[in-house]
């Protein structure tokens, strides 16, 4: 079958170089920081769950939004919601952390990252895995990455969520630092939204024939532009609400006080 | 203006060999294609590197300079200090036949695998209509001069060996991704993509883009987008019963 | 020694856009079809073509025809081309685009969906198919998937996809092999291994590209060494047209690792000016008297026109490119040129950078990627580089077929199609067009063969003694003979020739053809690059000595030929072509003058009078005026 060339006995065999690799650079960086980021961001996400500071009239935590438990503030729940009823006692943040945990955890930019940086498959081009086997996402369980475009659309409505939670602190306190910290996390933690490679292809991306659906060709340019930037808007948006969050639980156990009004 | 530089270039035939050290001129402006080619005239006449078009548009010349995968014509000289030891060897994931020139074979086999181009039986030489925007995505594809640096970096294949039969890498699943987006393509390659070509076995880890020398956006435009096609005919219920449904009434009608 | 053997029907020399395109052909018409390449199949030069493929399919404009094409090709030629030759050309081009299309082909678009078409020089209309800079490229592509869709056709039909297409990469043939008159197969190794392959087969098709490695600064790549050229001749073929070779007048210079690649023209037309090494714009001393009104006379001038064009003269840096190349030749032969023997082209001092980057991206980023050379900020060097040869194998223009029965030739190693000088874009179109007939007149050929003609074991013996000498010699680097061979003809039978050069470098092949005689290759024969070179050593020699030759004979300027001592168009030199064959004892090259066949009635009335009488003699006019009465 291959392509003729001429048979030689020796000819199977790859350069037998002893180096994992030969790279002269510092490699090894990029792995050790998305390792120690994405510990952090992991370890204070657990943290949210159990923290119960997580509203101060106007200001809701991201992650503990939406609030759905009966054990919600009143102002606090969506809507003034509880559908959860009386028998769920665990922390509320456990109903929804999920979503847009699962979002980011089946996101095509996280997975580049961990499986670099956690899985070291690879840690970086041209160094070698430590692995024996890779099947990589062709079989169970990491075949269920196929499922992220589902957490797109629950990360849509946790990001109108997200937005409609910074309104309600601009109605309320337009002039707090709170508010303006909610806003900005909620534009950066939509555009990451949007700029979600499924979203691409939802938009236009399935298409063969952007000539006969302008409008859809014309969003999928726009969903492109920002996905071009998908990495960096991942990164500053886990950022953005990590910050957010604090700052929200901070001044709720009163460690910090209101500034600005 | 010139120094001598240390090279280490790996020798050796189907395999066994070593990295060998020598100290070679080096001019102002030269890439290390012509430092290979100046080992060739004055040291080691029988040096084998394949290279042709030396401007980067064949992709004839791939090797690994310093562990990374690199064009030999495309890499100034410059980018390196006068001290640094610069290694040179072939590229990994192929055999190798003498020195930096591999058997890439595999690349020329997984080609064939890919069903060709499949336009509809009634259309004519000089009756395809297309627009632009409509060619784009596949035209970017197209840009590619086949230097395979992309399939030897991807660790699925690198790494793995034995993954070589199922796995057509980052070349040809864009192939397939560019033939899926063809306006005019008929056959399905969804299916197949994933159980035929591996496309399941691609993690994104985006090495392929980083390599790519005509700096395709293999991940991005071919891969992802690929995977997500596939995500709609294998994996998204939703799409299913909306096809379903979609079609009936579209019969009915 | 073991000699590998294969039968085909077809053996294609080259996988390059001719070539492939013949072996597609062969292949379409049910015969065992082989192409031996010396790269990786994928890689032939063809894929450094920028502009298009030109083919009056007139979907920019509606009145481009194939006449219109026929004629802006002679025109190019300067009337010396096999007008058969521009005429199928013309009229089959926009066939082959459009099959490349239904192949796979993405080529950019128009507004309504059709191909898109260019503008270039020479071209009357918008007639160049094209994707962005890079439509070679999308044609070797095209037709290499276009192998692999046979090949996968072949291996559902007979179970095996090589049973009647199979690629020999990275493989050289030394020599072509005869029964009586008529040839019976090819000779070669593999490049890899070293070891010695045979081919039988009834015909063969020649589509090994150009001759460039003969110069030393040239756009072609290592395998351009003209060994079609000389497998004919060594056939006993004929080439023609020789002493046309198309410089283009800026190609870089420096760095050596990018010498001879092109610098568009639109770099002066965007205010590039050229100096040389003393900072002075030379241009203006080189304008000639037919063109002293047409250009302006002083720098003022010259730059008011880049935006004033109406009420200026244009500046002497856009004479045409003959000219241009003509005064950088002076300019570097009286030393005033740079340090490495170019001229400095420099926009750095004339526009701002955010202009430069605007409109010259690619060449900014062509000189930022491969030479470390910030155009913004420093000049570019340049010279005239070779770009392509208008000669070659002479040919039958329906069949492909050359004088001995059984060999084929297409693309840049026939000649005749492009007269004295090609026109940009009608080389894609050519490879195309002609590649589809040698491979038709390759397949009719052996269909119509009573018996196959036999290889005998005393041409193999002797086909290996050769190709195997050069590893049992332990004589002079064949480097060092190839350098000097290149040397020689850049600076003597380069750009501008005169008489006395030609004979010197005449004199110089003939003392390096007995240098070659003793080079020798140390190593093994896995992948050797100097014996490799040793036995290219033979073809560039042959090849140089026929260019030589001719443009010693031509007395003469035209096109691709520029004579300082005969510096003008001659109407008799065109009714007459060169062409070179092997003398009798094979020791080097004869060339003989040959008439030029009239053209035919219906195209020659396709011409103004006017026109004609530029080109033509009195005679040949009478002649036109007694057609155009009746």
């Amino acid at each position: 079958m291959t392509q003729t060339t001429a048979e030689s006995p020796a000819r199977r065999q790859r350069a037998q170089i002893k180096e994992r690799t030969l790279r002269t650079d510092p490699w090894w960086r990029y792995p050790l920081v998305t390792f120690i980021i994405f510990t952090a961001f992991v370890v204070y996400a657990t943290w949210t769950i159990f923290d119960a500071s997580y509203f101060v009239s106007p200001y809701h935590a991201p992650f503990t939004s939406p609030c759905l438990a009966t054990s919600c503030p009143e102002e606090a729940r969506l809507f003034g919601l509880a559908p959860f009823g009386d028998w769920y006692t665990l922390p509320p943040a456990l109903l929804i952390l999920g979503f847009p945990g699962g979002f980011r955890l089946t996101c095509y930019y996280y997975r580049k990252a961990y499986y670099r940086g956690f899985w070291l498959s690879p840690p970086a081009c041209g160094v070698a895995e430590p692995h024996k086997k890779y099947t990589g996402e062709s079989r169970f369980p990491l075949i269920l990455q196929n499922i992220h475009r589902y957490f797109f659309y629950a990360a849509i409505v946790i990001g109108l969520i997200l937005a409609y939670d910074a309104v309600k602190a601009l109605i309320a306190k337009p002039g707090g630092l709170g508010t303006w910290i909610l806003i900005v996390n909620a534009i950066l933690i939509n555009l990451y939204t949007l700029s979600c490679h499924s979203c691409r292809h939802i938009t236009a991306g399935r298409l063969n024939h952007f000539s006969k659906h302008p409008i859809r060709y014309r969003a999928w340019g726009i969903v492109s532009k920002l996905n071009a930037k998908h990495q960096e808007l991942a990164l500053i948006s886990m950022f953005s609400i990590m910050g957010a969050d604090l700052y929200v639980r901070l001044v709720a156990k009163n460690i910090i006080a209101f500034p600005f009004v | 203006m010139s120094y001598k530089a240390k090279f280490r270039v790996w020798r050796g035939e189907g395999g066994e060999g070593k990295l060998e050290d020598f100290t070679v001129e080096v001019n102002e402006g030269e890439v290390v294609l012509d430092i290979i080619h100046r080992l060739q005239a004055t040291q080691a006449p029988d040096l084998a590197v394949r290279w042709n078009c030396k401007a980067g548009k064949c992709g004839s010349c791939s090797m690994e300079i310093n562990g990374r995968p690199k064009l030999g014509c495309m890499t100034r000289m410059s980018t390196f200090s006068e001290e640094e030891t610069i290694t040179v060897t072939p590229m990994r994931t192929f055999p190798v036949i003498k020195d930096l020139v591999t058997d890439v074979s595999y690349n020329y086999q997984k080609a064939r695998e890919i069903p060709s181009f499949t336009p509809p039986a009634d259309v004519k030489p000089g009756e395809y209509r297309m627009q632009q925007i409509d060619v784009e995505r596949s035209q970017e594809f197209r840009k590619c001069i086949e230097c395979f640096m992309c399939n030897n970096v991807c660790h699925v294949i690198r790494d793995h060996e034995e993954n070589k039969p199922g796995f057509a890498g980052p070349r040809f699943l864009m192939r397939i991704a560019e033939l899926d987006m063809h306006p005019y393509d008929v056959a399905d390659r969804k299916d197949s993509a994933q159980e035929e070509h591996g496309l399941g076995y691609c993690n994104i880890t985006k090495c392929c883009t980083e390599v790519c020398p005509e700096h395709i956006k293999i991940t991005d435009n071919a891969l992802i987008p690929m995977k997500e096609r596939v995500a709609d005919r294998k994996y998204d219920p939703l799409v299913w019963l909306g096809n379903k449904i979609f079609k009936r009434s579209s019969s009915k009608s | 020694m073991e000699i590998e053997r294969h039968e085909y029907d077809v053996v294609v020399i080259g996988a390059g856009g001719a070539g492939l395109r013949a072996a597609i052909e062969a292949r379409q018409q049910g015969k065992r079809t082989a192409i031996v390449c010396k790269s990786l199949f994928g890689k032939a030069h063809t894929v450094m073509a920028e502009g298009g493929a030109a083919a009056a399919m007139g979907n920019v404009n509606s009145d481009d025809n194939w006449m219109v094409h026929f004629r802006d090709t002679m025109r190019g030629g300067k009337f010396l081309n096999n007008w058969r030759m521009a005429e199928l050309h013309a009229k089959e081009a926009p066939d082959r685009v459009w099959e490349l299309e239904a192949w796979g082909a993405l080529f950019d678009r128009t507004k309504d969906g059709k191909i898109s078409q260019r503008n270039f020089g020479g071209h009357e209309y918008p007639r160049l198919a094209h994707v962005g800079d890079r439509t070679g490229l999308e044609l070797i592509r095209t037709l290499q998937q276009r192998v692999v869709a046979l090949q996968q056709e072949d291996e559902k039909l007979h179970g095996d996809a090589e049973a009647y297409i199979k690629v020999f990469q990275e493989c050289t043939v030394t020599r072509l092999l005869k029964d009586g008159d008529a040839i019976c197969g090819a000779f070669g190794y593999w490049r890899e291994n070293g070891k010695l392959i045979l081919f039988d087969a009834p015909a063969i098709v020649l589509a090994t590209g150009g001759i460039g490695k003969s110069y030393v600064v040239t756009s072609n790549s290592w395998e351009y060494t003209g060994d079609g050229h000389a497998l004919a001749l060594l056939a006993g073929a004929n080439l023609i047209n020789m002493e046309f070779i198309q410089f283009h007048p800026t190609g870089m210079v420096w760095p050596p690792s990018v010498r001879g690649i092109l610098v568009t023209e639109s770099v002066r037309g965007d205010g590039g000016v050229l100096r040389n090494s003393e900072g002075k714009r030379f241009m203006f001393d080189y304008i000639p008297e037919v063109f002293k009104d047409k250009y302006a006379t002083s720098e003022e001038e010259g730059d008011r026109w880049y935006t004033d064009q109406a009420n200026n003269r244009r500046p002497p840096e856009l004479l045409p490119r003959d000219e241009v190349a003509r005064a950088i030749n002076s300019e570097v032969k009286a030393g005033r040129g740079s340090p490495q023997g170019g001229v400095y082209l420099d926009v750095s001092t004339r526009l701002p950078a955010a202009e430069i980057i605007k409109r010259l991206p690619s060449m900014h980023h062509q000189f930022k990627e491969l030479a470390d050379v910030d155009i913004t900020k420093e000049a570019m060097q340049v010279g005239p580089t070779c770009h392509y040869i208008m000669g070659g194998v002479e040919v039958d223009a329906d069949t492909g077929a050359a004088a001995v029965p059984g060999l084929f030739a297409a693309g840049e190693v026939s000649g005749g199609m492009h007269g004295s000088n090609r026109l940009g874009g009608n080389s894609l179109s050519d490879l195309l067009v002609f590649g589809r007939r040698a491979g038709m007149g390759a397949a009719s050929y052996v269909d119509g063969l009573a018996t196959r003609p036999k290889i005998s074991e005393e041409s193999v013996a002797t086909a290996s003694a050769e190709a195997l000498a050069p590893l049992e010699r332990s004589g002079e680097n064949p480097y060092e003979v190839h350098h000097e061979l290149q040397r020689t003809m850049n600076e003597l039978v380069g750009i501008i020739r005169k008489s006395e050069e030609v004979s010197e470098a005449l004199e110089a092949v003939e003392k390096l053809k007995e240098r070659a005689q003793n080079v020798g290759a140390a190593g093994s024969r896995i992948y050797n690059p100097g014996w490799h070179l040793a036995l290219d050593l033979r073809n560039m020699l042959l090849v140089s000595e026929c260019v030589a030759k001719a443009a010693l004979l031509r007395e003469e300027s035209r096109g691709g030929h520029t004579r300082d001592d005969f510096p003008v168009m001659s109407a008799e030199w065109r009714t007459k072509i060169l062409r070179c064959a092997l003398t009798p004892d094979g020791s080097g090259i004869a060339v003989e003058e040959q008439v030029q066949t009239a053209m035919r009635d219906d195209l020659i009335t396709l011409f103004d009078r006017d026109e004609l009488k530029k080109y033509i003699t009195e005679e040949e006019l009478a002649a036109f005026d007694a057609l155009a009465k009746e």
